[in-house]
């Protein structure tokens, strides 16, 4: 590859399987829990994320040096809710509906324990650009986590893909139901997610047993 | 890290430094994009009451709006009056037009009266300002559009229901701040919505029933429009809880003037 280095490569891959931020490093279980009731917030909040995170990773790089060691878990917050503010404003006042899609991310974004591992983790010791692949990788494989569980939550919750009907429909008995099955309205209750995330854990480490730990 | 930014006054210097500039430049963008935010607003509320009156361009499953420009247009060509009436301990002391609402409030349309405030107003025992929007719904019936606020599982719930004469539902449109997306923000959905077009308020005697957000009611269909009931959202119990408690203490009050409407046909 001409731009990336292999080590830059990295970066960016690594994330995505083996040193996946939610299933290895258990970061972001929180939101991964409360947004994936459906397929479409959880694609909505891995864009998010993707761009919080690559922003902020750089920012924070760039100011490494100077951040006094003492407080730099509050200059992080700062610099997250800063950024997830002023985008926010920005979105209200030129793109109002997607604003309302995703006001109700904001809080979610700044408390997201990735972004500010991360940032500590990483953007604090690297350069910029290398913070920003980092950032962008971490987003993505967190990303790739959360469109898994919601397709699964959403596909067996509620019978639909991205709010289409793709099992037919439940009141009228048509498609699928119409053979008996019934949505298990347990998969939109958030102890699921984990149940999900637990799964794709456990085929992960079947796959992998470089990664499963000694006890 | 360096000695120089492990010292205590580099530490204070730059926490304040930092306060300072990330704190203007909040401040600026905020005052800066100030107008065209509350623009956006009005014209969503000016939506949202079209909504209601069934003026929508709903497609499917999906509940639309009117575009952005034209809702200013069709309000103002549909929503033929804009009451507001002044309510103390559920009785409606004060009817007020909109030019007499403009007049004292330095030309603040009605529509744009804080519910929530209102709400609180009542709380600490003065009046409340009830808004009442009227006008002639996609089928040339006459409605009434009455805001209602109440609060989900994380935060504000709010909605516009339209009425008839007789309390009966003709629309409505219901939206949130940070309810759970796929359960309680579901409230914002059509197949949530259009439940509701029908329903009673009313029960058979002609008291005040309000419409329960019932779990197993058994008729997901909704075909029973005279039982006070609504088939909850799987997962969203206490959003549905905030739906029935709003509909129940806000649109009480409106009772007393609907009562009036009838006393004046009949005399």
């Amino acid at each position: 590859m001409g731009l990336l280095s292999k080590k830059d490569t990295k970066l960016i891959t690594d994330p995505l399987a083996d040193n996946n931020p939610i299933t290895i490093q258990v970061l972001g279980i929180c939101s991964a829990l409360a947004i994936t009731a459906e397929l479409k917030a959880s694609i909505v909040m891995s864009i998010s994320v993707l761009f919080v995170l690559g922003v902020g990773n750089v920012v924070v790089s760039l100011m490494r040096n100077i951040i006094p060691s003492k407080i730099r878990i509050i200059v992080q917050l700062v610099v997250v809710a800063a950024l997830v503010i002023i985008v926010d404003q920005v979105l209200k006042a030129f793109a109002y509906e997607l604003s309302k899609t995703l006001s109700v991310f904001v809080g979610l974004i700044i408390t997201n324990c990735i972004i500010m591992g991360r940032f500590e983790a990483f953007a604090l010791g690297n350069g910029p650009w290398r913070s920003f692949l980092d950032g962008i990788g971490n987003a993505a494989g967190y990303g790739a986590i959360l469109i898994i569980v919601g397709f699964f939550r959403e596909l067996l919750g509620s019978g639909t893909l991205l709010g289409f009907k793709v099992l037919g429909d439940p009141i009228e008995k048509t498609g699928l139901y119409a053979i008996g099955y019934e949505n298990n309205g347990f998969m939109l209750l958030s102890p699921m997610a984990l149940i999900v995330v637990g799964v794709i854990i456990w085929v992960q480490r079947t796959r992998n047993k470089a990664l499963v730990e000694d006890h | 890290m360096s000695n120089r930014t492990d010292s205590n006054v580099y530490t204070v210097l730059f926490a304040v430094l930092m306060v300072v500039i990330v704190g203007g430049l909040l401040a600026f963008t905020a005052s800066a994009l100030r107008p065209k935010i509350d623009n956006n607003e009005r014209i969503e509320k000016q939506q949202n009451i079209l909504y209601a009156m069934g003026i929508n361009e709903n497609e499917g499953s999906n509940a639309n709006f009117v575009a952005t420009t034209e809702a200013p247009e069709l309000f103002t060509k549909n929503v033929a009056e804009q009451l507001v009436l002044e309510s103390k301990d559920g009785k409606v002391i004060g009817t007020m037009t909109r030019e007499e609402f403009m007049n004292s409030n330095n030309g603040k349309e009605p529509y744009l009266i804080d519910i929530k405030k209102q709400k609180s107003n009542s709380k600490s025992g003065t009046s409340r300002l009830l808004p009442l929007f009227v006008g002639n719904n996609k089928e040339g019936k006459k409605v009434y559009v009455a805001p209602i606020y109440g609060k989900g599982l994380w935060d504000a719930i709010w909605g516009y229901v339209a009425l008839d004469e007789n309390m009966v539902v003709q629309g409505a449109y219901f939206d949130h701040k940070g309810e759970t997306p796929g359960l309680g923000a579901n409230i914002k959905q059509r197949f949530f919505m259009d439940d509701f077009v029908g329903e009673h308020l009313l029960a058979d005697n002609g008291d005040f029933k309000g419409i329960t957000i019932a779990k197993g009611n058994a008729d997901p269909k909704n075909e029973d429009k005279t039982d006070n009931e609504i088939d909850a959202i799987a997962g969203a119990t206490i959003t549905g809880d905030g739906v029935t408690a709003m509909i129940k203490t806000d649109l009480k009050l409106y009772k007393p003037y609907f009562d009036s409407l009838k006393s004046q046909k009949t005399n």
